[in-house]
């Protein structure tokens, strides 16, 4: 299925999103996500379905004012 | 000392960690000013290349308390779901609120803070809104459960000082008993001292130190000047007056009657 990440359309096959992080490369690094906007708890990445067109967020520590 | 949601201050310094010429150049700074708050923020982060990663481990070296922004959100949806995610990421419940209303002054969107305030004090954060100088926001922003403000001194990065001295010193005339830091829009150390001599409890500076030729020298510099500001609040400044009164005794003078 397609979802967008971070704005961009990946291709992914993973229906979770804890599954689906895994395959993009974000492994043990230290993130956050939402979903359409909503924001997903660490706890809840297991249990989060993907649908096709799905919109996700992976954000992490950066620099700021 | 400073004391804001029931933390302790001895800084009166906060330092923001964007826009160094290095991370190293940034670690100087932070000791240098020996600020015991940094902000930090969220950005998308690629899975190749995981840049936040290095940047968290940084800060967390520092041993400093991390106040999170929500900077680049223009709407209360936006700053809420970012403040959700920086609380689990960064583990405070401490969030610099910034709900931006318009991008050539990066003015905050009033409205949309109280709203997100309202929001984010009910589910427990703490908020620090970056907000105006305006009395009724203020007002505002204190029913939402707000324990501190930041107004601004003039816009982000512009290092332009306190742009609105009379609004200011009205603000802290107003709230006599509300933490109120200085955010934004300082250039100079005379700007910091400034603020603290007119009775702000707190400064946060960002470009102004992580831009100067010399990053770490100039957050030196902003350490002084914030401990002179709170000295001289404390000595009791006297009132500025329109004609000169000679600080020599004239009784006995010279050549005089």
């Amino acid at each position: 299925m397609k979802i967008q990440v971070n704005g961009a359309w990946r291709e992914v096959s993973a229906a979770r999103l804890a599954a689906a992080l895994e395959d993009l490369g974000y492994g043990e690094s230290v993130v956050t996500t939402a979903v359409n906007g909503e924001f997903v708890a660490v706890q809840a990445r297991e249990q989060i379905l993907l649908r096709d067109g799905d919109s996700v967020e992976v954000l992490a520590p950066m620099q700021g004012g | 000392m400073l004391e804001i949601y029931e933390t302790p201050l001895n800084s009166r310094l906060l330092l923001g960690s964007a826009r160094y010429p290095s991370p190293a150049v940034l670690a100087a700074a932070v000791r240098a000013a020996r600020a015991e708050v940094v902000t930090v923020s969220l950005r998308r982060e690629s899975g190749a290349e995981r840049a936040g990663q290095g940047f968290w481990s940084l800060v967390r070296e520092l041993g400093v308390r991390v106040l999170p922004n929500t900077a680049g959100c223009h709407s209360v949806k936006e700053a809420v779901t970012t403040a959700h995610m920086a609380r689990e990421v960064f583990a405070t419940a401490w969030i610099k609120l910034e709900v931006i209303g318009e991008d050539d002054t990066l003015q905050p969107d009033v409205f949309g803070l109280t709203e997100a305030a309202r929001i984010l004090t009910a589910e427990g954060f703490q908020v620090f809104p970056y907000t105006t100088e305006d009395l009724v926001v203020a007002e505002r922003l204190l029913e939402a459960g707000c324990r501190v403000l930041m107004p601004w001194g003039a816009p982000i990065g512009s290092g332009r000082g306190l742009n609105n001295l009379f609004g200011l010193r009205a603000l802290r005339a107003h709230f006599p008993g509300v933490p109120l830091i200085i955010d934004a829009g300082l250039g100079l150390p005379s700007h910091a001292a400034q603020a603290l001599e007119l009775g702000f409890d707190a400064v946060l500076i960002n470009t102004a130190v992580a831009q100067a030729r010399d990053p770490v020298q100039m957050a030196a510099a902003f350490a002084q000047a914030v401990e002179a500001g709170a000295a001289a609040r404390a000595a009791g400044p006297i009132e500025a007056r329109d004609l000169a009164v000679p600080s020599t005794p004239v009784i006995g003078t010279a050549f005089r009657g």
